[in-house]
Order: C-alpha cells, then structure tokens, then sequence
C-alpha cells in the first residue's frame, strides 16, 4: 500500500495556495488593470519574476527571507513558536509568491478586457464600488477568476525547487508530492514513484483540459 | 442665463493639458433638454464625463443645485454612483451577461423609490421593449441597444439625465428610428438633460436650450432658436447645414396643390403639407444656401415665398466668394448665404430692406416637432 500522505499534502498546500492567492491577487491584478501610475511596469515586472527565476533561486531568497533571523520570520516565531522555514505554514508563504503571476496575470488580463465601460455604466445606474465588482466584474472575468483558480492550484501541485529549498523533506509537513517522488526515485523505490507520479500526471492534464476546454478561442495568457 | 426660480447646474471647470484645453465656466438650467453643441475634439464628451465624475483630472467646480459634487480645492467628491445621474453612453453598455430583462432590473433595483419615475412597465410600453426582453445584448442590432439602454437610464430614476452623442455610432436609418423615442420620453419624463451632439438637426429636434463648445471653450449659449442664428454657431455647425430654427403657427391647408401655409409675423409662408391641425405652431429650419435676396419684390419666378425683411448684419469670409446676411423678418431672423460678389454689386448694407426668396421645397421636415406620440411621419 503506497503512502497517499504526500498526495493529501499537497492538495492541502495547492488549495490554501489558491484560496490565499485568490484574495490577494485579485485586488494586485485590479490595481494593475487600472492603474495609470508611472510605476505599473516596475511592478508587472516583480509580479512576473517568478515566472523565469530558476524556483532554487527564488526558494534560496526566501529560505533567507524567512528565516527566523530576519523580523518577519522572528515575528512569525514569536506569535506561534515554531519556525517558518522548514514548515507548512512556510510552504504556504513560499507558494503564495512562487504561484502569484498564475493568478495575477488571467485576472489581470480579464479585467483589462472589460475595461472601464461596464463599470462606468453601472455606477451611472447608482452601483457602488462593491456592488460593482461583484455584479459587473466578477460574471465579466468569470473565466478569468476561473484560469486563475486552476493554472494557481495546478501550479502550486508541480513545484519542487521551492518546497526542497524552504520545506525540506519532513513527513506531513513538507513532504508534498514531486519531493515524495524525488526521494522514491533516490532510494530506486520506483513502485511507489509511479503510483505518485501517474497521479499527478492525470489530475495535471484533467485541470489543464478544463481550463483549455473553457477557454476554447481565446489564447491563455499565463502558460 | 440663471434662472432664479429653477436649480441649476453651475459648471467652473478647467483642465490644462498640451494638446487639450477646457475652461468652461456656465450654469445650465435644470429644466427641459440642454444641447451641448460643437464640433468633434471641442470637449463636450470630457465635460460631460466631468458632470459625471467619471474624469477626475480637471480642477474647478461642479454643483448640482445646491449641492456640492466636486471641488478640487476642498477636495470634495461626490463618487458618481451618488450623484443621480445617469448616463446614455455613445455605445449602448449593456451588460452583455444579463438579458434585456434583467438589465433594465438591474437599474429598477437600485432606484430610490422615494424619486418619481416611470416603472418596468411604463418604459417596456413607452420603448416597445417587449418583444426584445428575453434576449442578450449581443442579439439587438445597434438601435435596439440603445433603446433599452435609454429606457435602463430613466429606470434609475435620475435627476439629470446625460446623453453622450447616444445616436452618433448608428446610421441614418437607426437614428431615425431612436430619435422620435429619445424625444418622446424626455418630454414625458420631465427629466433634465443635457444631450452632447455635433448634429445640429439633433439638437434642434430635441433641445429647448443650446450650448456651444468650440475648442474648450463655450462659445454661444441661451435659447435654441436664438443661439442657432448666430453667425459663429453658424461656422461650427459647417456651412452647408448653416440655418435657422423657425417656430410659426399653421394658418390653412392647401389640399389641392398640398401645401401648407404658416404665419410669419404676418407674412405668409408656404411649404409641402404637414399633416397638423391649424393653429399648431411648428418648429422649422431654413438653410441659409436656401435664401436669396433681392433689393426689389421679384416678379415671374417659381420661388413662393418672398418675405420682406431687413439686413441687420453681414459677414464677409475672407479669402472665399461668400459672406453670409443676417436677416430681419418682423421679428423673427433668417440666414441668407451669397456671394460677396451680389452683396457689393446688389450695395447690401445693414439696415436696407430686402426680399429674401426662400425656395419652399427646401424646408427640413426632420426639423418639425411632432405631437406627443406621434413620431414624425416623414420617412423619406
């Protein structure tokens, strides 16, 4: 019976991924949508840098940043009593901004293709900015919000560089999926690899068949 | 022009760009329908968009009535949502998610119910809406669009009611379709509104008010009738369209060589026949390229109608053949264009009198004001 744990880790990891991603990049992916600021491409580009920078140089910074010698990870010591280098909670953290132009960029992209127009027209119909947003907005980028949800959580399941340089390999805690296969395949445990792998295989293609299956005609924006 | 016993919008506005310049400092009554008139470039959408506080980058002042919606020295701003207004924009802006249906709804449910207004019903009658209810957007052609877009604006319920250029992106066939309804609704509805159009049968059609905006600048401001007889709207509004709005009462029919006969002051008008009961006074529009002068009464020629005026101002424009007059008739003024040639030859000169020949095929029927109801029959 191979061990399933790291299957429920990383499902564990990639949904929280994407559910803290959702909440914080839609507001990033908003202001950059409609911001006239001089400083957007300075910051499209940071929103970006995940996507080219090898995840060893990306997990090597934030193993850095994270660390409890710095005030972040210091406070983060303080407030639970355990480290956030070498923990889920610091996976999280590290998957947050590994994963951020996955969700950036479709949101992003949907709200640029609305536009001004509809949200104009409705608070000429006495919207307001929430009212807006949810009932303009949201039904316009739907399948935006919807490539997001799945390129982010896909993505988050596939990461490797990040999660050896910041988690480690600690059962239950760190120890997700593509680090289970790696230590089975070190160990020529390959039995087990494959049961892993061929999972992650078949839900990769899944989602990534729905999010092409929705977006049938129109071009992704963040492959 | 502030009326002192209906509110008004008082505009003080300057934005100050390289390529762009507005300054425009007006008050516009809140009363009937406002033209806001000038050529492509001159401003009107951005002032409009202003009233709005959909733009944000000029300074000045904007208050409705008494109260205060945007000052940029006080940093006041009132968000647009709370301004009650609504907006016809040049495209329709539907919301192509929802239907018809539930895009006039979305309007119904956020109206103040203590404001008066038409309700679901009374719009989906007035526009004949029904048979386009159960559909999306994507599936009205461009007329259609704005006509459930015109009726989700008064569903709101507005106090104001802007109108940006709503017929311009349509063509001529379209526009004569929406117009008859735009005009209807805005009498019935009494709501105030300021209607943005660089088409002066537009405005002459649905305003009672006109403003002239040249270059960021207003130009000419005040009643219909007497801003579209002055020379400089005149330019703006090109020259072969150039004329005047007329208002005279229908005096008798000819049934037998259908024609019509209006009273100008006393002088007899004549043109084809407008099927209105006698006594019904109309608006109509004479071009100026359709009035010639002549110092004596003409006799042996095809024109009817020969009016007698005075010359109360002639325009010479340089470095072309033409100058344009300016004419008297009893109190109501016409526009002749000749060339400057006549006019040295002929010796015309402010206050001589002339005959001003208005050849009678040439009255601009778009221009009459039908009844309640009943759109203009005139489908040439």
């Amino acid at each position: 019976m191979p061990d399933l744990g790291p299957l429920v880790l990383t499902l564990q990891l990639a949904a929280i991924t994407t559910l803290v991603l959702l909440l914080l990049g839609t507001p990033l992916a908003w202001w950059l949508a409609f911001t006239r600021t001089r400083m957007k491409p300075a910051i499209e580009a940071v929103t970006a840098l995940p996507l080219v920078l090898p995840p060893t140089v990306l997990g090597f910074y934030l193993l850095l940043a994270l660390g409890p010698a710095t005030p972040f990870g210091k406070f983060w010591l303080d407030l639970t009593g355990t480290s956030l280098t070498f923990s889920f909670a610091g996976l999280v953290v590290a998957s947050v901004i590994y994963s951020l132009p996955f969700t950036v960029q479709p949101l992003q992209a949907a709200f640029e293709a609305m536009g001004r127009g509809p949200l104009e027209a409705a608070a000429m119909l006495r919207a307001g900015p929430l009212d807006r947003f949810a009932t303009v907005a949201v039904p316009f980028a739907a399948r935006g919000f919807l490539t997001a949800t799945v390129l982010t959580f896909a993505h988050t399941i596939g990461e490797f560089g990040v999660v050896l340089m910041v988690g480690g390999n600690i059962p239950g805690q760190t120890r997700v999926i593509s680090i289970a296969v790696y230590e089975h395949v070190e160990t020529m445990n390959y039995g087990e690899a494959h049961v892993l792998s061929v999972l992650l295989l078949c839900a990769s293609f899944l989602m990534l068949l729905v999010v092409y299956a929705l977006n049938r005609g129109r071009r992704l924006h963040a492959t | 022009m502030p009326p002192s016993n209906t509110a008004s919008l008082r505009l003080d506005i300057r934005i100050c760009y390289p390529d762009f310049q507005l300054d425009v400092g007006q008050d516009v009554a809140l009363d009937g329908v406002t033209a806001l008139f000038g050529p492509s470039g001159a401003g009107k959408s951005t002032l409009l968009r202003i009233i709005a506080g959909l733009e944000t980058h000029a300074t000045g002042t904007v208050r409705f009535g008494s109260e205060l919606w945007s000052d940029t020295a006080q940093r006041a701003f009132v968000p647009p949502h709370r301004r009650g207004i609504s907006y016809l924009f040049q495209q329709s802006r539907l919301f192509p998610h929802l239907h018809v249906a539930d895009n006039l709804r979305y309007a119904v449910r956020r109206a103040p119910r203590a404001l008066p207004g038409p309700n679901l019903d009374e719009i989906v009658a007035a526009l004949d809406l029904a048979p386009l209810l159960a559909r999306r957007p994507a599936e009205l052609s461009g007329g259609e669009a704005q006509r459930v877009a015109l009726g989700r604006a008064l569903l709101s319920r507005p106090r104001l009611l802007l109108l940006d250029e709503p017929v311009a992106a349509l063509d001529v066939g379209r526009k004569r379709e929406i117009l008859p309804y735009v005009q209807r609704l805005l009498r019935q509805t009494g709501v105030p509104a300021i209607y943005v159009t660089h088409a002066i049968d537009e405005a002459a059609l649905l305003a009672d008010r006109m403003v002239v905006l040249d270059h960021g600048a207003i130009t000419a401001s005040g009643d219909i009738a007497t801003v579209l007889e002055r020379l400089d709207v005149q330019r703006l509004a090109g020259r072969f369209e150039a004329g005047v709005l007329i208002e005279a009462p229908i005096v008798a029919h000819d049934r037998r060589y259908h024609l019509t006969q209006l009273d100008l002051h006393g002088q007899p008008l004549t043109m084809p026949m407008v099927e209105l009961p006698e006594g019904r006074r109309i608006r109509i529009r004479i071009r100026a390229r359709d009035v010639a002068l002549a110092i004596e009464r003409p006799v042996g020629i095809s024109v009817r109608n020969v009016l007698l005026t005075n010359i109360l101002e002639i325009v010479e424009e340089p470095r072309t053949a033409f100058a344009e007059v300016l004419l008297d008739a009893g109190g109501t003024h016409l526009r002749a264009r000749l060339t400057r040639l006549a006019v040295a030859e002929l010796g015309l000169a402010p206050n001589r009198q002339v005959f001003a020949l208005i050849k009678s095929v040439t009255f601009d029927r778009r221009s009459l004001l039908p009844a309640l109801g009943a759109p203009s029959g005139d489908n040439r």
